[in-house]
């Protein structure tokens, strides 16, 4: 049974309406409906501008039409300010794209984030990622109050309490839930690595339906994590997506490693760049590689590609890899064209 | 302090018997102070129990007390007050991302938890924080929950 959405009286005749939810479905997505059907996910991120143009929104999304299934929307990422996750979110789904709201514990307490996840929702947004966010020490505000009202654990309860139940944390009722397919993060290539599977088993007990991970350079250490989450029957009540990097230099992957929280790239990778004729394209060999590998392990759903000022890779890294098959996923031609 | 908090936690297994020996001990004085004074004495318990903790675990009084499920690390130490730890930012040697001189509090919990004997309670959720307990007393909450349990 196709459940009735409201306000909507024709549905797909423009590409930002909703599409009828799915039966067992929580959210209207295409990201629920591609990893549900049982297809190898693709997912990147988006670099919100420093701009109050929408244009740069959509030109950025552009960059990855017909290659990914969904867009994060990153919210304050490095505790820098930049176009708001939401404002995002709301640009693009307006085009037909699928985003994925992050929420970061860090800027707003349980009042805005609530109210946020309605709006998100009212504004066509399936999909929210929960995170804790960085410090406000690594921006460019260091000086800003951190809030972390939740960390990213209180959060998913949260949005699955507006979603299941109706219902604000306080009780008082919503006339329509929020029907978000909702996630979180897991970094499992940082200590304390014993008990990266156990905190995991926490955010899905907590309410998340996917998982995105932090950047996988070491597929040693992910391999030994799948093997337990998989024993564990994690991956039966959630979809792990697995995140790779587009590195461009053995310098700027050392600078990660040192500068980036929680970035773990073993040294094998490094001399891999440095030995090699064309470091760029070597960067982009290994993503590829990765990617392959992860779509033969048993227990990764699919893969969230993050290159932070090689946006223009992406389609390259995604092509190349071979892990799409023969799917091509929605661009905005095709919903002109149907 | 820094040097004590983690002595609590390599020694989780005895601050956790000492808790459970103590703790009822320490209720039960409190539930007749309270039934006798009233509120009257609470700034001082307060002050006592933020002086006792502060020392062994630099407790911050955030009035939610989750020590025993933490594996006696306290997780309002963490700078981003994570209460079910640890964050993606963990250093490779196992300290904080936010402040490189601190062992990562979530790191101390699950090793902590581990030498526990109700060490499972850290993979139990610990929902956020209701700010209006932030510096007042949980034994004072504990024992008056007691004390209503009684009544009723």
């Amino acid at each position: 049974m196709i459940e009735e959405i409201p306000n909507v009286e024709t549905l797909g005749t423009n590409p930002g309406d909703p599409l009828p939810q799915l039966p067992g479905h929580v959210s209207h997505g295409r990201f629920e409906r591609i990893l549900r059907a049982g297809h190898f996910a693709v997912t990147t991120e988006i670099a919100p501008p420093d701009s109050a143009d929408p244009d740069e929104v959509l030109t950025r999304a552009s960059l990855f039409d017909g290659y990914v299934d969904a867009i994060n929307a990153t919210d304050g990422s490095g505790a820098h300010c930049h176009m708001s996750s939401l404002a995002v979110c709301a640009i693009l789904t307006r085009a037909g794209y699928s985003p994925i709201l992050q929420i970061s514990c860090r800027d707003r307490n349980r009042i805005a984030i609530q109210g946020d996840t309605l709006g998100a929702a009212a504004l066509g947004v399936c999909n929210a990622l929960c995170l804790s966010g960085d410090d406000v020490g690594a921006g460019d505000h260091p000086e800003a109050k951190p809030v972390f009202d939740f960390d990213s654990v209180s959060l998913t309860r949260t949005l699955r309490v507006l979603r299941d139940e109706s219902r604000f944390l306080s009780g008082r009722k919503l006339d329509l839930a929020p029907k978000l397919f909702i996630g979180s993060s897991i970094n499992p290539f940082v200590p304390p690595i014993a008990n990266r599977a156990d905190q995991l088993a926490k955010k899905i007990e907590a309410g998340a339906e996917y998982i995105q991970s932090q950047y996988c350079f070491d597929l040693d250490i992910l391999k030994d994590f799948i093997s337990i989450v998989v024993d564990m029957g994690l991956t039966e009540k959630a979809y792990i997506l697995i995140g790779v990097g587009v590195l461009t230099s053995a310098r700027t992957a050392k600078w990660m490693r040192e500068n980036v929280p929680g970035v773990h790239i073993p040294d094998a990778i490094i001399k891999r760049l440095e030995g090699a004729d064309k470091p760029l394209r070597e960067g982009r060999n290994i993503c590829v590689e990765f990617m392959q590998q992860l779509k033969e392990t048993a227990g990764v759903s699919g893969v969230h590609v993050m290159a932070y000022r090689q946006e223009k890779w992406v389609k390259d890294v995604v092509k190349r890899s071979g892990v799409l098959d023969e799917r091509v996923p929605w661009t905005p031609e095709t919903a002109k064209v149907n | 302090m820094y040097k004590v908090r983690h002595w609590s936690v390599r020694h989780s297994r005895f601050m956790e018997g000492l808790y459970n020996g103590v703790n009822p001990v320490i209720l039960a004085v409190l539930k007749g102070i309270a039934k006798v004074f009233g509120n009257k004495l609470d700034k001082p318990i307060t002050a006592a129990e933020a002086g006792l903790k502060g020392f062994l675990f630099d407790c911050q009084m955030c009035g939610n007390c989750a020590l025993s499920k933490t594996g006696m690390s306290c997780p309002m130490n963490c700078p981003k007050t994570i209460r079910n730890g640890p964050c993606g930012g963990v250093r490779p040697n196992g300290m904080c991302e936010v402040k490189p001189e601190m062992r990562c509090v979530w790191v101390a919990a699950w090793d902590g938890a581990s030498r526990m004997k109700n060490g499972e309670a850290i993979k139990s959720i610990d929902f956020a924080v209701d700010h209006r307990e932030k510096g007042t007393s949980t034994w004072l909450k504990l024992a008056r929950e007691e004390i209503s349990g009684d009544a009723e």
